[in-house]
């Protein structure tokens, strides 16, 4: 599966995420507060709405709409009315540069 | 336009599938990624605080409610426990659902339980129905939270300012719950992996309130369910009267919430117990934003909202009349300004609608 380059470090800020667009899919990329990055696919289970607009609590991605909740490092769902599991994507850093292996 | 027609299984639902209406993005005001993660950000302080004053207040004037009865001295002291029980719980059941309340998940979770029993809700199919009257806030046949359907039934609305008709369809729906879970209906919102603990939490409440009907009859006495049941009617008036204010003659089938929800500015008891969900517009545009920091969100964005109502009786003033319209002309709703500084309403966001945006209907 190709890496592919998604952003630079410094474009997420500590606990918080960015919409990653690649290859007519959507993701989200995730800062966490130990310095680690995460990516996601971009939507959310339940209703289809972007997770970019959520809340990064610790290692928890609230989504925007109906405020439920995924644990962003394995996509597990953790809270309702999410009951399926989000998508993740292994991420490595590179020289200052986010990189995301997309299947 | 034909007659609405509020069923999950009626044409209007399945309109608004087709249509696209469902599907659709709603509109939302502008704020930049750092405020808003500032107004996100949850602590557990302010609700701790408020919800040691809540069941403070309730565990001392329902101790002197006791204490006094049966005398007539008590009743004060009734009146005010039943609308912390009646009204309080609805906004608690509400802010806790979202999850929002507290930083700490079980507080939520603790708050959130308790209150949906006083408030006669069934806590697992409620989170449901909750998270589809955001998604498809006061689209028909689709939001199962729609408190006035049109047209309007007046004597309906006014029985519920004493519980009598949510009581009445509640104990049903519950023991039909406890015997073999969630209805047809409520199957439509709630996935199937709770149907267990809606019949398990169905079961809890209708034991705690068979306990407290046999204590009542065991003592000769109505004061089990003066402290228990009762107090969702005699103390529902606070949440009716706020809960109509939420969408009462506006929009619906529309997907700007600037349309279909109303803010009002009201006195800091009613927000006390309403929790600041007077700030409705912002709740729903913003709904993962806490209570506490509605009021902080306003400001921000108000100037692409309609003006908010001034109080509670100038809000009342402009939404019965058109309530009342309704009941002759299902069609009507109130059509707000914005003031020239907000964004303008996209009517290509609602010109599929059937009968929405006319404004024959608007004014």
């Amino acid at each position: 599966m190709p890496w592919i380059d998604a952003c630079a470090t410094e474009d997420i800020d500590a606990e918080d995420l960015i919409r990653w667009d690649h290859g007519g899919q959507t993701f989200a990329i995730y800062h966490s507060p130990e310095g680690e990055f995460f990516a996601t696919a971009g939507l959310c289970t339940h209703e289809q709405v972007h997770l970019c607009d959520g809340l990064v609590m610790g290692h928890l991605i609230e989504c925007p709409k109906h405020n439920g909740q995924f644990d962003y490092r394995t996509g597990e769902a953790k809270r309702a009315p999410v009951c399926v599991n989000l998508r993740t994507f292994p991420v490595r850093v590179e020289g200052g540069r986010v990189l995301v292996e997309v299947a | 336009m034909a007659k609405r027609n509020y069923s999950p299984f009626g044409p209007d639902a399945k309109r608004a599938v087709e249509s696209g209406l469902t599907a659709a993005e709603w509109y939302h005001s502008e704020v930049p990624r750092k405020v808003m993660k500032e107004l996100m950000a949850r602590s557990d302080g302010p609700a701790i605080r408020d919800t040691v004053i809540l069941y403070g207040s309730m565990i001392l004037l329902a101790g002197i409610g006791i204490a006094l009865w049966p005398s007539w001295w008590s009743a004060p002291f009734w009146l005010a426990y039943g609308v912390l029980y009646g009204s309080a719980s609805d906004s608690r059941w509400h802010e806790c659902g979202h999850g929002t309340a507290f930083r700490t998940p079980w507080m939520n979770t603790l708050v959130y339980e308790i209150a949906s029993f006083m408030i006669m809700r069934n806590s697992a199919t409620w989170r449901w129905s909750h998270a589809r009257h955001h998604s498809e806030t006061y689209i028909v046949g689709r939001d199962p939270e729609i408190a006035v359907m049109r047209p309007p039934e007046l004597a309906k609305l006014f029985l519920n300012f004493f519980g009598i008709l949510d009581v009445i369809r509640f104990f049903p729906t519950l023991i039909r719950n406890a015997l073999s879970g969630p209805t047809a209906a409520e199957k439509t919102f709630v996935p199937q992996s709770e149907w267990g603990k809606v019949q398990r939490v169905a079961i809890i409440h209708l034991s705690i309130y068979a306990a407290t009907l046999g204590l009542a009859l065991w003592l000769g006495s109505i004061l089990p369910l003066m402290v228990i049941g009762l107090p969702r009617m005699y103390g529902a008036w606070h949440h009716v009267m706020t809960g109509l204010l939420q969408h009462g003659g506006l929009a619906d089938n529309v997907v700007d919430h600037r349309l279909n929800s109303r803010t009002v500015y009201m006195n800091p008891i009613s927000r006390f117990i309403y929790w600041n969900m007077n700030y409705h517009v912002e709740h729903h545009m913003f709904p993962m934003v806490p209570y506490h920091a509605l009021p902080r969100l306003h400001e921000v964005i108000k100037d692409d909202l309609p003006p908010p109502n001034r109080s509670i009786a100038e809000a009342f003033a402009e939404m019965w009349p058109a309530i009342r319209r309704q009941v002759v002309n299902e069609d009507y709703f109130i059509k707000r300004d914005l003031p020239p500084t907000a964004r303008p309403y996209r009517e290509d966001f609602h010109q599929y609608v059937p009968g929405m945006m006319r404004p024959a209907a608007a004014e």
